[in-house]
């Protein structure tokens, strides 16, 4: 049998959505996951890109048995989520961004010894463990505080610290970092990181929607939009396709009335991504050939749009998910907003 | 560096099994056993609140002249009340609220059995409980004179035993019943809470009923535990009794059999359910 931490084969996942009082009968269907083929080997930090709404808390629901796929199959460790979820479950553990979980009243050790007992380790290793992990994150002198009394950034320290005290084999992290500030995500990060590396043997799928986050950090990416994933590789390998690509950034004066499509029309303009800034706009664009900048200047020019800023920059992912989806992640998260309720 | 060390770590052997089981009982009753006392104002809301009512049934059964074992009879019910609300609000809805919180999802996913889980809860909530019966019987005892003759005390102790366990177990059936409803969970509490005040005779015996409704209000498991302690209490109580002793035992034995193993069928049941329609996490998403 196969070895790899994880293994899904067209996997799959649809909701039915129960209509609202008026059209109880009128049931509609949600396609969150669609033919989602991935393998992360033991020992890789794996992340999950995507806007919001993209299917990957679906994904990690599906893989820590929390959910059953409508269609495919998915491996955890090398058994099968759905029909060993027994064999699954010792192995692995989850941690959501901004959840919530453990009980108020109690302290944190209170809380992540409870959480320990689940797993079955003894009392006084727990216990220990749980000093040593909280004097890594920096939160030795909140071991008697209660967890209702922690900021955000703290409550998150402790959760992913009951993340890494069973010892998992395969750990998932939903949205890690989701509403921390920026000193408190990078610990978070450093953390995560250290983990991975102080044993080749575990393995750490996260999921974000934060684009460095997952270019920093991640040995390899895979890039979900709409249910699907478009595109997995490293980091490094995602951009070099770019690469030969030219990637320019324009400051200007307000548009009067440009669109991308208009600029996307030009021959070797192959995506075009605009916003506003204050007082004007930012202009995007991913080149076939560095001289179709000059038909762009030329559009600019007719619309009596002034350039006050142009740099030519190394591609991000971000350059790579506008590649590939045509739109930027956070105008894709903005078009999705009306839809969720 | 202390940073690699602590992150190196490798767990040694877990338990599984039956001390799994154990262990996971153990850890989740651990909130209510020691979590639940540290709010000081529990005194207020659990034993200070009852006391009022029971105080009012007193006033009133003395002032129509009720024979005086009626105010016995409405201290041990006020005591008692407090494990049918500990059932109905730590309980029965308690799922619905670990699922918001997301603690659900966390146990779901981790080795133990969700059985354990919901006798975690139970233990702990009959702890907590049994300190708060215990005060307000003290309380209740000095205030208004009660005196109590024990005609057995292990038939108290089993009566008491048997009670607790089929109305916990009721508790837990109900628990994986509501984890489907959302929202509508918190009204079916609201709405059970007041006519069961009334049917299982918390504040009179239930032999005033006529036969069929008081043997339908025995299928809560406190009325005939209450029953059943009030004659082994009282020295008159046998006479208010609705059936005898030993009835009522066997009554309670089949009542903790079935909500037992009807916790344990539709808890499998349930979470079958909820991870094939995607509904074990919080609603919000
Ligand atoms: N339980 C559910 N019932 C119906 N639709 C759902 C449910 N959970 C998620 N969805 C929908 O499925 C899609 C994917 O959601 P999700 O997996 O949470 O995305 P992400 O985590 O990438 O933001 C969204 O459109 C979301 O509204
Ligand atoms: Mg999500």
């Amino acid at each position: 049998m196969s070895n790899h931490a994880i293994e899904t084969k067209d996997l799959g996942r649809i909701y039915k959505i129960r209509g609202n009082k008026k059209e109880k009968r009128i049931r509609k269907e949600l396609i969150a996951l669609q033919d989602v083929n991935l393998t992360v080997e033991r020992g890789e930090l794996f992340g999950l890109l995507g806007p919001n709404g993209a299917g990957k808390t679906t994904l990690i629901k599906i893989l820590t048995t929390l959910l059953a796929p409508t269609s495919g199959w998915a491996r955890v460790a090398s058994h099968d989520v759905i029909q060993h979820p027994s064999l699954v479950r010792p192995l692995i553990n989850m941690v959501s961004g901004g959840e919530s979980s453990g009980y108020g009243l109690l302290t944190v050790r209170e809380n992540l010894w409870m959480f320990s007992q689940f797993y079955g380790m003894p009392s006084k290793e727990a216990n220990q463990r749980i000093v040593d992990l909280l004097k890594m994150v920096g939160l030795e002198d909140r071991l008697h505080t209660k967890s209702s009394d922690l900021s955000t950034g703290l409550r998150q320290k402790m959760n992913i610290v009951r993340g890494f005290l069973t010892d998992p084999e395969v750990l998932f992290l939903d949205e890690p970092t989701l509403g921390l500030d920026v000193g408190a995500a990078r610990d978070v990060r450093r953390l995560i990181r250290g983990w991975v590396d102080a044993n080749k043997s575990r393995t750490l799928l996260l999921t974000t929607h934060y684009m460095v986050e997952a270019e920093e950090l991640c040995d390899r990416v895979a890039i979900i939009n709409k249910g699907r994933v478009l595109a997995c590789d490293t980091p490094a390998n995602l951009k070099r396709n770019l690469q030969r690509d030219a990637i320019f950034e324009i400051e200007t004066s307000p548009l009067n009335g440009l669109t991308s499509q208009m600029l996307q029309d030009q021959p070797e303009v192959r995506k075009a991504a605009l916003s506003d800034i204050e007082g004007g706009a930012r202009l995007e664009l991913i080149l076939q050939e560095e001289s179709a900048l000059a038909s762009v200047i030329n559009i600019l020019t007719q619309k009596e749009v002034k350039v006050r800023r142009l740099s030519k920059r190394e591609p991000t992912l971000e350059d790579v998910f506008m590649d590939l989806v045509g739109q930027k992640m956070e105008d894709v998260e903005k078009e999705e907003a009306p839809h969720a309720d | 560096m202390q940073t690699d060390k602590a992150l190196a770590f490798h767990a040694s052997e877990k338990a599984t099994g039956w001390r799994l089981f154990l262990k996971t009982i153990a850890a989740r009753a651990y909130p209510r056993v020691i979590g639940q006392q540290r709010e000081k104002s529990w005194i207020f809301f659990d034993i200070f609140l009852p006391m009022l009512a029971v105080s009012a049934y007193v006033f009133v059964y003395r002032a129509i002249g009720a024979p005086e074992e009626y105010v016995g009879f409405v201290v041990v019910g006020g005591a008692m009340t407090s494990f049918w609300m500990n059932v109905l609000w730590s309980m029965s809805s308690q799922l619905y609220w670990e699922k918001e919180q997301g603690n659900l999802a966390l146990y779901i996913i981790a080795p133990n059995s969700m059985m354990a889980i919901l006798l975690g809860m139970a233990v702990g909530g009959l702890f907590a409980t049994a300190l708060r019966a215990v005060a307000i019987i003290l309380v209740g005892s000095l205030m208004f004179n009660v005196t109590y003759s024990v005609a057995s005390f292990t038939q108290l102790l089993l009566v008491f035993l048997l009670a607790m366990t089929a109305l916990y177990g009721m508790g837990m059936m109900s628990a994986s019943l509501f984890l489907l409803l959302s929202r509508e969970a918190w009204h079916i509490s609201n709405l059970a809470q007041e006519p069961v005040y009334l049917v299982s005779g918390f504040y009179f015996p239930i032999k005033s009923f006529n036969f069929w409704l008081a043997a339908a209000a025995s299928f809560i498991p406190l009325t005939l535990g209450l029953d059943a302690m009030r004659q082994l209490v009282f020295p008159s109580g046998a006479l208010l009794g609705f059936l005898s002793v030993k009835v009522e035992i066997i009554v309670l034995i089949v009542l903790c059999v079935l909500f037992l193993t009807g916790a344990r069928f539709l808890l499998d049941y349930m979470e079958k359910l909820a991870i094939r329609e995607g509904r074990l996490t919080e609603s919000r998403r």
